[in-house]
């Protein structure tokens, strides 16, 4: 039948270390087997190597149903890629573009005109140290990234510059991978404890912003522990934060 | 690689944190990290971590002829590395500012002061001496490097042993380890550097500033004292002005911060000489956690979760009662009343209070006046408007 997906199926939930290897041969045999062929999606951590797939990088293997594998890492080294959200600092203004550092290897260009309602004239209000929130066009190994704020229809659609006050602070890509999720129990029960402002960028760059600084540093601390606990550890936790700060 | 550069936003924001006297670990102005000190299996060996900071020194010698000004005394040399593996703005053979300042602090610190017995260190007088040498590598820079590298280079100096040496007229012999047991070097006292940030043009203090305040600090000051409250060396960088009784506030707080490391110093050079003697298992090794994830951890540091109730509630029910009659609106003109008049704002002598542990009188004396003066205003205000109710 399936040994692809059987031999990945005993793995799931484990953790594997690069150089991990899963080899599939086609078995030889009579006329009643059915050759099935399977597409396998392998996500990030998973490399194919002819007709083997290699594990590059340490962590879990994850299944997403039909067919998408990933190993699931704790990186805090963030790689541009393309499409990705990320929270910028503008380190230069250099003529027309703005050089932006997004915490990879090299440091990001971002044209002027690629905010929204920007023109020759009318020049967006960006100064160096500012925050900005943008997405990747161009972004592989062999060029510079570039970033745009602006959607394919010209639409800002929330990016750009922001964060006149609040704190920003790195986590890891795991944890923001987590609260990206569209039902993310992180922050539904950080919702629970008191009204704030989050931007959170793919590079593992996160800004928050409360009422008052004391409520600021707290959701900022407590982003930063959650990392290592358990859903039931962390539902104590905001449960005796969200009883001492009534 | 570059440094990540601070944007604007942290900045704003770490002041104004600090404005409202905040750290962003939760701790209090003049609080320490957390600092653990371990010793390695060779002598002299010694890594200190100072919350996430971390320092590793190595105390080794040699014997060397000495110089010539000096031929009865050893020779000892500093030398401070910053490992481009402790932050990507450390970039390697690059002679860089801050380099060069902490290795003179460090020298300052520690030779200046004469903390060690360099005349114990000669062998034979103009020929023979030892010249030790002190290797600080920094391995993780969290801020504050200048007080892990001078705590990491007491302890490893403390904590190090030289071959033992026989003379006979011109023979020299050194013993190895296993002949003889090696010699502890000869400390008179162990001088400590405690770190002050200020922020703000000098208003505002913090003791070991973290990475993030240490970008945003207006200047440094940083004190050398041993335990016995005698001061080893001062430096001010930065260029701001500095209020005398600002220097005096601080030195009284370092004394305070040294005699508390100085005792961990040497509680940790205790556990270790006990456990060498004992047989057990020292060094590195065994001090690391097993079984536990160590990348991405946080140590339990108090975050201050207090609230404003709790500590009002605190305060209301240790201090007298004051005001037991409720004063009623005084008329000022028509249309604006007036209830009550403003208390002096007390959080000011209350900082002061904390920085002079010495003068108890003077500081229930504050609070007594405080009181008085507040009884006061609240009688004064009642009798006006009883009266102007009799007029009425």
């Amino acid at each position: 039948m399936d040994t692809v997906h059987a031999r990945f199926k005993e793995k799931i939930g484990e953790v594997l270390l690069p150089g991990d290897v899963f080899s599939f041969r086609i078995p030889e045999s009579g006329g009643d087997c059915i050759i099935k062929t399977e597409k396998i999606i392998c996500g990030p951590g998973l490399r194919r190597n002819g007709e083997e797939v290699q594990v590059c990088k340490s962590g879990i293997l994850r299944h997403k149903q039909p067919n998408l594998y990933w190993i699931d890492s704790q990186q805090r080294r963030y790689v541009p890629a393309k499409g990705e959200s990320v929270i910028g600092i503008v380190t230069t203004k250099s003529g027309d573009i703005f050089k932006v550092d997004v915490g990879g290897s090299e440091q990001a260009s971002l044209s002027y005109l690629a905010f929204e309602g920007a023109t020759k004239r009318n020049r967006p209000n960006v100064q160096v140290g500012d925050l900005v929130y943008s997405q990747f066009t161009i972004a592989n190994k062999d060029m510079e990234p570039e970033l745009v704020c602006i959607d394919s229809c010209g639409r800002a659609n929330g990016m750009g510059v922001f964060g006149a006050d609040g704190l920003l602070f790195k986590v890891s890509l795991g944890l923001v991978r987590r609260l990206l999720a569209p039902q993310s129990e992180i922050v539904k029960d950080l919702e629970k404890i008191f009204p704030f402002e989050m931007v959170v960028g793919m590079n593992g760059r996160v800004w928050v912003k409360a009422k008052t600084v004391q409520q600021t540093l707290i959701v900022a601390n407590l982003l930063e522990t959650c990392e290592n606990m358990t859903s039931q550890q962390r539902q104590t936790l905001f449960r005796r934060v969200a009883e001492g700060s009534l | 690689m570059r440094d990540t550069p601070l944007s604007n936003c942290e900045r704003l924001f770490l002041l104004k944190a600090i404005e409202e006297k905040k750290r962003l670990d939760g701790r209090q102005t003049y609080d320490y990290r957390n600092i653990k000190i371990t010793f390695g299996t060779d002598y002299g060996c010694c890594i200190v971590e100072l919350g996430k900071t971390r320092v590793l020194c190595q105390v080794s010698c040699e014997l060397v002829p000495p110089k010539d000004s000096r031929p009865t005394e050893g020779i000892m040399f500093f030398n401070l590395e910053l490992s481009p593996m402790a932050s990507p703005a450390f970039e390697p053979n690059r002679q860089s500012e801050l380099l060069v300042l902490l290795n003179r602090q460090l020298e300052r610190c520690l030779r200046n002061s004469k903390c060690i017995d360099t005349e114990s260190l000669c062998v034979v007088s103009g020929e023979k001496v030892w010249q030790i040498r002190v290797d600080v590598h920094v391995l993780n820079h969290d801020g504050n490097l200048m007080d892990a590298a001078s705590i990491a280079a007491i302890s490893a100096l403390s904590h190090f042993r030289r071959p033992d040496v026989a003379i006979q007229g011109q023979d020299v012999t050194v013993f190895s380890p296993e002949e003889r047991d090696p010699i502890p070097l000869s400390i008179y006292h162990m001088p400590i550097c405690v770190s002050f940030a200020f922020f703000l043009q000098g208003s505002y203090l913090l003791v070991d500033p973290c990475e993030r305040e240490e970008r945003v600090k207006d200047g440094l000051l940083v004190i050398a004292m041993n335990k016995h409250q005698e001061i080893c060396s001062i430096q001010s960088s930065g260029g701001i002005m500095l209020l005398k009784d600002q220097v005096l506030r601080c030195s009284k707080i370092a004394s305070v911060k040294v005699s508390e490391i100085s005792e961990l110093i040497n509680k940790a050079l205790e556990n270790d000489r006990k456990i060498r003697k004992e047989g057990g298992k020292f060094g590195f090794a065994e001090s690391m956690p097993k079984e536990r994830i160590t990348t991405l951890k946080r140590d339990k540091a108090p975050v201050e979760m207090t609230d404003v109730e709790e500590t009002a509630n605190d305060i209301v029910n240790r201090t007298e009662t004051t005001t037991e009659v409720v004063p009623s609106p005084v008329l000022v003109a028509t249309g604006t009343a007036q209830v009550g008049e403003g208390i002096v704002n007390s959080w000011g002598l209350d900082e002061d209070e904390e920085d002079e542990p010495l003068t108890e009188d003077r500081k229930t004396d504050e609070v007594m006046i405080i009181s008085d003066s507040e009884e006061e205003e609240v009688v004064i205000l009642n009798e006006e408007a009883q009266k102007s109710k009799k007029k009425k």
